[in-house]
């Protein structure tokens, strides 16, 4: 395996810093648009799902979280993994299915995955998250710690039955885990006022017994604030908590959706809102940095990214027993067999 | 501490004592699943648990198998050892994402950053006038999943040393427990010693004529199907249906030169057929008959007493379809293509 350049427990640090989220916030979406171009060289397959516009909620929750507390998240979770640690070139070399990648190239786009910062394999399957998260936050319970699991997934999943049997458990066994539901305002391809009856989605919390509430998911000082009170709740027991938030994709549903489905000019007012220029405009009003610094950012990302890059197209792709590793403890490799 | 006394009991009692033995001997170890606290299981495997060990170590569920299926998973990979109760095997079909499509692939996701040291253990098969939907064994639902162990106990003996072995692997496994044999008795060996490997069949009788290989409530179909006959078979128990224990399988039918499966669900698409293929190819040549493999038909499973009992495969018709395939080397036909009922 390839050296890892950077440590993903020290990159989740640098979240601590308003710079350092800034910094992240460019990071994914400029990942996410080398993704897009690697695509459209061919040098990717199958499909990926990307999150640009979405950066303020995983920045801001990866700045709350400990690394010992864990994350299931969907396969809308390049962000997600960048935001907890996980290195670029792992990243981009897992989407590319290299060995360098998080899952050795094994998993793809929509697996993404390192426990060393919570990140569980990002779950392809809509909704399958969430009650593996409460089984984390029964554990914290039945062992008397502190850890919080976060359930991050779409509108689309709180139409399915894992989200409304795992939050009734929750609130019952007053688990520690936190919902965050990424309302991008489409399921796939179907705008969320045809599929759902609510306007929205945090009203369903009062069902189970659990508060919920709507997050301005563009802003992540926002973000921060809501995930902040509902760890809180969690680790002193008071058990779970939805928050909503209100976010949009810039892309469409994977790379095959070119989004017609939009109203003109849904897109151009969402970007109006954009994270990225939202917090960077609060560390110039806060005098935290400068314009030119904020560009400075963008440029030094862009050179990291195409280190990155690099690097994956340097590493190899995984080896013929990787296909057999570890899918049993006991390992089933082919010259064992007689 | 363990309690290693050799004891006569039913097989709802083999369960319930080697949960408490497991609950006893890893304090990681917890059961999760719908009535077995307070009620103590609808079949009553799990009865006195919650008093002797608490409710965090036994824990009624809602009637929500996808949430505390999944529970079990995310709660494996945090190093606990949940065992988790599918009253009927049916329950599982709305859950089965969380088995085979996250539990049976968190190890491989992960890079092994992750175990799931998952058991669940469910009632499943024919036999006692629950209808169709309470009465399938779904034992080839699991089997085409890597990562995935499933076992079948035939008795109380095994259904107390699998369960126990299954809940120490680090991998998830599916343990299916005939319903119709919780009431059967058998001498139990308790503690270590009574701890049966997953993977590895047993030779049940030896015989010279035929292998016999049978799983769960077949097995002993098969065992009362000999001893009323006048040929000898080797009979295996199977025990773990994945992974087979194809060693054992194999040299016994190069000892008897003829190999019958006796499956307890539909026909098409079953294990047997898996077994079959592998003796097919492995001992082309030394094969005195072609392959047999008695099944239920492609039918639901009839609700009425006397269809029902046909339906299972019952010790005349498996001694029946064995004489034929004896006598005329040919594969006899099931009965339900010969137009009459065998009983």
């Amino acid at each position: 395996m390839t050296e890892v350049e950077e440590n993903a427990v020290d990159r989740r640090a640098e979240l601590q810093s308003r710079l350092g989220m800034y910094n992240r916030m460019v990071e994914i979406r400029q990942v996410e648009e080398r993704v897009q171009a690697l695509f459209n060289e061919n040098l990717v397959r199958g499909s990926t799902h990307l999150c640009s516009g979405q950066e303020a909620v995983s920045v801001g929750l990866a700045s709350v979280a400990r690394v010992t507390d864990r994350v299931t998240c969907t396969y809308r979770g390049h962000g997600m993994a960048l935001s907890l640690g996980v290195t670029p070139a792992q990243v981009i070399g897992e989407i590319v299915g290299r060995q360098i990648g998080c899952t050795g190239g094994l998993g793809g786009s929509m697996h993404l995955c390192d426990v060393s910062v919570g990140l569980y394999p990002t779950f392809a399957i809509v909704g399958a998250g969430l009650p593996v998260a409460a089984g984390v936050a029964l554990a914290a319970r039945l062992r008397d710690t502190d850890d919080v699991a976060f359930a991050v997934f779409g509108d689309g999943a709180a139409n399915i039955g894992a989200f409304h049997e795992t939050l009734n458990l929750a609130g019952i066994w007053e688990l520690p885990v936190v919902f965050v539901c990424e309302n991008n305002l489409y399921g796939e391809y179907t705008r969320i006022d045809l599929s759902t009856p609510v306007d929205d989605l945090s009203d369903r919390a009062a069902s189970y017994g659990i508060p919920g509430e709507v997050v301005d998911g563009q802003n992540v000082d926002e973000v921060i604030g809501a995930v902040s009170g509902a760890v809180r709740r969690a680790r002193a027991g008071k058990g779970a908590t939805l928050l909503e938030m209100k976010t949009y994709r810039y892309s469409g549903h994977s790379r095959s959706d070119p989004a017609t489905y939009r109203p003109p000019g849904e897109l151009e007012q969402w970007q109006s809102r954009d994270p990225i220029q939202i917090l960077g405009d609060r560390l110039v009003e806060d005098g935290l940095a400068g314009h030119d610094e904020l560009t400075c950012i963008a440029e030094q990302v862009a050179e990291r990214v195409e280190l990155a890059v690099d690097r994956v197209m340097s590493s190899p792709e995984p080896a013929l027993e990787e296909m057999f590793r570890h899918v049993s403890a006991t390992q089933l490799m082919t010259d064992d067999r007689t | 501490m363990d309690n290693n006394s050799t004891q006569k009991l039913r097989m709802r009692q083999a369960v319930l004592e080697a949960l408490g033995d497991e609950l006893e001997s890893d304090p990681s170890v917890f059961l999760m699943g719908e009535d077995i606290a307070d009620a103590g299981g609808a079949f009553k495997a799990t009865e006195g648990l919650l008093q002797r060990f608490g409710p965090k170590r036994v824990l009624d569920t809602p009637i929500s198998e996808m949430a505390f299926l999944g529970a079990g998973v995310g709660a494996a990979t945090m190093g606990l050892r949940p065992v988790v109760e599918m009253m009927f095997i049916e329950f599982i079909g709305v859950a089965l994402d969380q088995l085979v499509t996250e539990a049976a692939k968190f190890r491989y996701l992960s890079r092994g950053q992750l175990e799931v040291p998952l058991t669940v253990r469910a009632s499943a098969g024919a036999g006692l006038g629950f209808g169709c939907q309470h009465s399938q064994m779904l034992d080839n639902w699991f089997r085409n999943t890597p990562g995935l162990k499933v076992v079948v106990p035939s008795g109380p003996r095994t259904a107390y040393g699998l369960l126990r072995a299954a809940i120490r692997d680090p991998d998830p496994v599916i343990v299916l427990e005939p319903r119709s044999l919780y009431g059967a008795r058998e001498t139990v060996q308790r503690g270590e010693a009574g701890i049966l490997p997953l993977g590895v069949a047993e030779i049940v009788t030896e015989g010279s004529d035929v292998t016999i290989v049978a799983l769960g409530q077949m097995v002993a179909v098969a065992v009362e199907a000999a001893e009323a006959a006048d040929w000898t078979a080797e009979i295996i128990d199977l025990r773990t249906l994945v992974p087979w224990d194809d060693e054992t399988v194999m040299a016994s039918v190069e000892r008897t030169g003829r190999l019958v499966i006796v499956e307890e669900s539909p026909y098409s698409g079953g294990w047997g057929s898996d077994i079959v293929g592998e003796v097919a190819a492995q001992l082309f040549g030394q094969l005195q008959a072609p392959p047999l493999r008695v099944t239920a038909p492609d039918a639901p499973v009839p609700f009425s007493g006397n269809l029902e009992s046909v339906y299972l495969p019952s010790a005349d018709y498996v001694r029946t379809q064995v004489g034929e395939l004896l006598e005329s080397g040919r594969r006899p036909l099931p009965w339900w293509e010969r137009g009459v009922v065998l009983r």
